[in-house]
Parts: C-alpha cells; sequence; structure tokens
C-alpha cells in the first residue's frame, strides 16, 4: 500500500507496527477488561437485571416501538424524497418569483435544528407527536436532499439541457425528463446516505415525546425500576440501533461503490453534503443530522 | 412580541449557553477527531481498526442514545457530573469521529504524486509533510470541518432535551409562558440558529470554491 505520508514499510518498519500493534491490543485488552470488571463489580451482568428479558411481553413491547420507529423513517423517507424533488426542481425555476421564495425556505429549513422544527409543528398546528416527527423528518430531510439534487443539477454538462431544447422540449420538461433522472442517479447514494441520518434522527421523538424506541425502553426501565434495568434496556436498544444503522450504512456503501457517474456530479456532491464523495467516505453525509 | 420585551434575557441566556457548549465542544472534539484522523491513517494497522471501530460504532448510535447513556445510565453507575458537562461530553464523542473523518478525507486527497514528487526531489519525511502534503490537505479539510460545525451547532439542540437549559429549552420554556405568540417565538429561536449556522455555511461555499479553483 502506498500513502501520500509513509513509504511501504520495510523489514525493520514492519517490526515496529508489530510491536505497537501488540501494545495497543494490550492496552485495549486492558481498558475493556477494566470496564467489564467495574461493571460486573456494580453487578450489572447479575441474572437479576437480565431476568426481564425472558417475559416475552417485553421483547413485544419493544418490537412494537421499534416499528414505530421504522415506520416514522419510512413516512419520513418517502415524503423527504418527495419535498427534496419538488425544492430542487423550484430553486432552479427561471423566474425569480418562484425561485426567491424556495431559495429562503430552504436556508431556512436546513439551517435550524430539526427538534426545534418537530416541537413547533407539534405545538403550532396540534398534530399528534407522531406527525410532528414525521413532517420535520420529512421537511428538514427535504430540503438538504433538495439542496444536493439541485448541485447534482446543476453539475451535469450544459450540453444535457441544450440537446433537450433543441429536440423542441419546454425547459420544464427539458429539466424534469433530460436532467433530473441523471441528477438523482448521480445523488443516489448522498441520498441514502442521508436516509441513515434520517432514521438516527427518529430517535428524537423522544424528546417530543413519541413513544418511539428509545422513550419505550425508558417508559419500561421505569416500570420496572430503572436503578434495577436501565442498564439492560439501554444495551438492548442500542444493539438494535446498530443493527438497524450498520445494515443500512453497509447498504448505502455498496451503492456508493456501485453508482456510475461523471467526476462533475460526484464533485457536486461532495460540496452539497460537505464532504468528500470517495466510497469509504459517503457515511460522513451523517454529520447532516443529530 | 410581548414575550421578547417581558423575556428576552431568557432567549439571549439560552443563546449564550448554546454558544458556550458549542465553543467548548469544538475544543474538545477537534483535538480528538486530529487524534482519532491521525491513528486511522497512520501505518500501524491496530490503530487503524481502533480508530475505525470507534468512529463506526459512534456513527451509527442515535445522538440520543449517547445523550441518554451519559445523563441517565452512566449517573446511575456512581459517575455524577453537572449535566452541562455531560452534555458537552456527550457532543464531544459524537462530533469527535465526524470531524476526523473530515480530516481523514482531506489528507486523502492530496495526490500520492505529490509526495512522490517531494521525496524524490530529496525532501526528508517532515519536510515533505510541512511543505507539500499538510498546506494541500488543510486547505481542502476546512469546509468539511465547517459543515460538521454546522452539524454540531444544530446538535446542541438535543441537550434541551436532556436538562440542559439552552436554545431549545429556552425556546420550550418560552412557548409554555406564551401560548399565544408561538409562531413568532419559533422564528425568533430559528434566527438564532440560522445567524451561527448561515455565515459559516456561507464561509464554507466560499473555501470549497476556492480550493475548487487551486486545483
Amino acid at each position: 500500500m502506498t500513502s501520500v505520508l509513509y513509504d511501504v514499510p520495510g523489514p525493520k518498519a514492519r517490526r515496529r507496527s508489530l510491536i505497537a500493534s501488540i501494545a495497543t491490543g494490550l492496552l485495549l485488552a486492558g481498558a475493556l477488561a477494566w470496564v467489564v470488571a467495574t461493571l460486573a463489580g456494580e453487578g450489572l451482568f447479575d441474572a437479576e437485571r437480565w431476568d426481564i428479558f425472558q417475559d416475552p411481553l417485553v421483547w413485544t413491547a419493544l418490537g412494537n416501538a421499534l416499528l414505530v420507529t421504522l415506520q416514522v423513517a419510512v413516512i419520513a423517507s418517502v415524503l423527504a424524497v418527495i419535498i427534496g424533488s419538488v425544492f430542487a426542481v423550484l430553486r432552479l425555476s427561471a423566474s425569480a418569483v418562484v425561485r426567491v421564495p424556495v431559495t429562503v425556505v430552504l436556508e431556512f429549513f436546513r439551517g435550524m435544528p430539526v427538534l426545534l422544527m418537530m416541537f413547533f409543528i407539534l405545538i403550532l398546528f396540534a398534530t399528534s407527536q407522531y406527525w410532528a416527527v414525521v413532517m420535520g423528518l420529512a421537511l428538514y430531510n427535504g430540503a438538504i436532499i433538495g439542496e444536493a439534487l439541485r448541485s447534482g443539477i446543476v453539475a451535469l454538462p450544459k450540453g444535457q439541457r441544450e440537446a433537450g431544447l433543441a429536440l423542441g422540449l419546454s425547459p420544464l420538461k427539458a429539466r424534469l425528463l433530460i436532467e433530473f433522472p441523471q441528477a438523482f442517479r448521480a445523488m443516489t447514494p448522498i441520498i441514502v446516505a442521508q436516509l441513515v441520518v434520517l432514521l438516527k434522527d427518529s430517535s428524537l421523538g423522544y424528546i417530543v415525546g413519541l413513544e418511539e424506541l428509545v422513550r419505550r425502553q425508558r417508559t419500561l426501565a421505569e416500570f420496572y425500576g430503572f436503578s434495577q434495568y436501565g442498564f439492560s434496556f439501554f444495551v438492548i436498544t442500542l444493539i438494535a440501533f446498530l443493527i438497524v444503522n450498520l445494515t443500512l450504512s453497509w447498504f448505502a456503501r455498496r451503492l456508493a461503490s456501485r453508482t456510475p457517474g461523471g467526476r462533475a456530479p460526484r464533485r457536486a456532491a461532495r460540496a452539497a453534503i460537505g464532504e468528500s464523495a470517495d466510497t469509504t467516505v459517503i457515511r460522513t453525509a451523517g454529520a447532516g443530522g443529530a | 412580541m410581548q414575550f421578547l420585551i417581558e423575556s428576552g434575557d431568557v432567549l439571549l441566556e439560552g443563546f449564550l449557553a448554546t454558544l458556550r457548549m458549542l465553543a467548548l465542544t469544538v475544543l474538545l472534539a477537534l483535538p480528538l477527531g486530529v487524534v482519532l484522523a491521525a491513528m486511522r491513517i497512520s501505518p500501524v494497522p491496530s490503530l487503524r481498526w481502533v480508530a475505525t471501530g470507534f468512529t463506526e460504532l459512534l456513527r451509527n448510535t442515535p445522538l440520543t442514545l449517547v445523550f441518554f447513556l451519559l445523563v441517565f445510565v452512566v449517573p446511575r453507575l456512581g459517575v455524577v457530573v453537572d449535566f452541562q458537562i455531560s452534555a458537552v461530553i456527550a457532543l464531544t464523542l459524537y462530533t469527535a469521529p465526524f470531524y476526523a473523518e473530515a480530516i481523514r478525507s482531506g489528507v486523502n486527497s492530496v495526490p500520492v504524486g505529490q509526495a512522490e514528487a517531494a521525496r524524490s526531489v530529496g525532501l526528508t519525511f517532515s519536510q515533505t509533510a510541512r511543505f507539500v502534503i499538510i498546506p494541500q490537505a488543510l486547505r481542502s479539510v476546512v469546509p468539511p470541518l465547517i459543515n460538521v460545525t454546522i452539524a454540531l451547532t444544530k446538535n446542541t439542540s438535543v441537550a434541551g432535551g436532556f436538562l440542559v437549559f439552552e436554545l431549545f429549552a429556552s425556546s420550550r420554556r418560552l412557548a409554555n409562558s406564551y401560548a399565544d405568540e408561538t409562531i413568532a417565538i419559533f422564528l425568533a429561536v430559528a434566527a438564532c440558529y440560522l445567524l451561527v449556522t448561515i455565515p459559516l455555511g456561507r464561509i464554507a461555499d466560499r473555501l470549497e470554491k476556492k480550493v475548487a479553483v487551486m486545483r
């Protein structure tokens, strides 16, 4: 492996690197052992802290809450992609009457916390927590996806649009039939990465009061005794989130490595999300959310 | 606008608390991010694995859960600290991997030929790093770092849901006391966030364009 920073290691460097590896391994094992020992010392691995999970009712309750989390994420994802597409096309409109207000709204949605949006949707429109979370996620991520799609369209070679117009398509048709599909394809990895963020952000429903996974595990832990089961429920919830998110991230990465696309759209993708677009980094799009 | 006259100080205090939290987290997360990035691009495989593991773990955990761990679970294990401190730690742990990733991708964006050319001209390793690689890497690292900071600004609001008083929490308090002015409160609080995020975004955009011209 050649890197910018160092040469291919020789035998001496390899030996040193091996020693360093063993040292870190030992250090890490030591730290882990210490953590486990401390936790065990607190009695966190005692059977009485975990016996609750023999009860199928607990699993049903957690499973239902996980379903709420996933449902919120799926509905919000669909809405976000639709909203994003509309935003992207409108923001590139030739008439300033459309373009300027849409730009202002996009900047507004993009620049504030999703949580704030959820909370005020909840009280301004007096909706249920469920729809406050869904709409908050949809609007916020829609704005971000819209911005990504817009830069995807802008980055396309000019000839695409010109060819469409030369064939006699109206400007809107050229946008929708020629430019938009190409931009959407080029931006798919970015969009999927953003949807992973959306899924993570659905846990903000906890703060707004939606009975999703994080809140449900807390309710259950409080019900059965937080000091006894708080840690156990937290661990189970963390594992559930990790499984779902790692699967999705893996899928996003795979998609990113498979999607072909010119250099221009990739570059635009990078600009839109503010991260490098090489496949290992596509996940960083996550920085956009909570 | 009644609320601004009567309780403007609540809003201002919340805004200042958010800015303080933001500054503290940047001060802690950025160095941690540099260390993580250095580990990820180091020649020692084990260091790379540790950093990658940490990054993957925190990237795929919702911030809400990180907060939950530090605010509710850790204190029950006997480590009790102020909520403000817990919040800064949670944000630091969550943000550092994102900073690290931004730095790493910046360093990787420098073409290998640059280093090869520098070495073949006879520069030593430290000279190569100092005069050739770091100046180029820094340039492409700054815009993503700013973008992570923008995300962090928005993420500080999560602390408001975990017993910390900041801008989002102040908006909740205001919305409770002035139920008929919620729209104005919403716009005022949103404006406070935009006051930080939009200028930062503009700077990042401008820098990005500058970099694009250089390459």
